[in-house]
């Protein structure tokens, strides 16, 4: 599946754009998605930071399985207030 | 009771929302823009939403301190877009019957919402910008629950 994944923020700046497709296989979960989001984009964040994802305008753990279509975002450090 | 615009704030809006007659405590908290990070001047902040997922974590906290703090009457509003230095970020009312569960529960809401809620400032300087990232980043929203004491906010307006 092919999956639209949307930037903000920082990560937008760094990536230079607001969206970025990434190719996965039927059953990838959300690790799987970072692992080729870092792969694509190394400068986005350290290895050491872990990469917050939103899968459906929630928050996402790194074992949840994606499906085609989900709305998903890349959630840097948040600092609202 | 939750809101995010690009319009200046008016903090007695936000809190005659949660005036009530059975109430004997409002508490008002108001998030306002300073002018200098680490000895340098900052000259305006920029605020970015999620917009969709900021108002529904937004109303997750909303609902979640009302719940633990036995409350009906809690509302916020964040500003996004460029905001001038001094200005109102973010304003959050909370009416209660008694004063002690308002303050609680004010100073829960402004963590919870600090380490949530999908909103990012960045600040611009003379020579420069910097994207602010809440001092404990290695916060992972997924691994709090509820009832978690939110963790420390160092990062004090």
């Amino acid at each position: 599946m092919e999956l639209n994944v949307r930037l903000f923020a920082l990560y937008r700046e760094r990536a230079g754009r607001n969206t970025i497709s990434v190719a996965l296989g039927d059953g990838a979960t959300v690790a799987d998605l970072t692992d080729e989001v870092r792969r694509q984009l190394p400068e986005l964040a350290p290895p050491e930071v872990k990469i917050v994802v939103a899968v459906n305008t929630d928050y996402a753990d790194y074992d949840v399985v994606l499906q085609p279509g989900d709305d998903v975002c890349l959630i840097p450090p948040v600092s609202g207030g | 009771m939750i809101e995010l615009t690009s319009d200046a704030l008016d903090p007695e809006k936000v809190t005659a929302k949660v005036r009530r007659d059975t109430n004997g405590a409002v508490v008002t908290f108001l998030g306002t823009t300073r002018d200098n990070f680490e000895g340098k001047r900052v000259l305006s902040l920029e605020y970015e939403a999620f917009d969709e997922m900021a108002l529904k974590k937004l109303e997750e906290v909303r609902q979640e301190i009302m719940a633990e703090f036995g409350l009906e009457q809690l509302a916020i509003s964040h500003r996004i877009g460029t905001v001038g230095i001094g200005e109102i970020s973010l304003v959050i009312a909370v009416g209660s019957p008694h004063r002690k569960e308002a303050f609680y529960a004010c100073h829960k809401a402004v963590d919870r919402i600090k380490e949530s809620v999908p909103i990012w400032k960045k600040e611009v300087y003379q020579d420069g910008s910097r994207w602010v990232a809440c001092e404990d980043h290695e916060f992972s929203p997924v691994d709090q629950t509820a009832g978690d004491q939110a963790s420390a906010e160092t990062h004090a307006h």
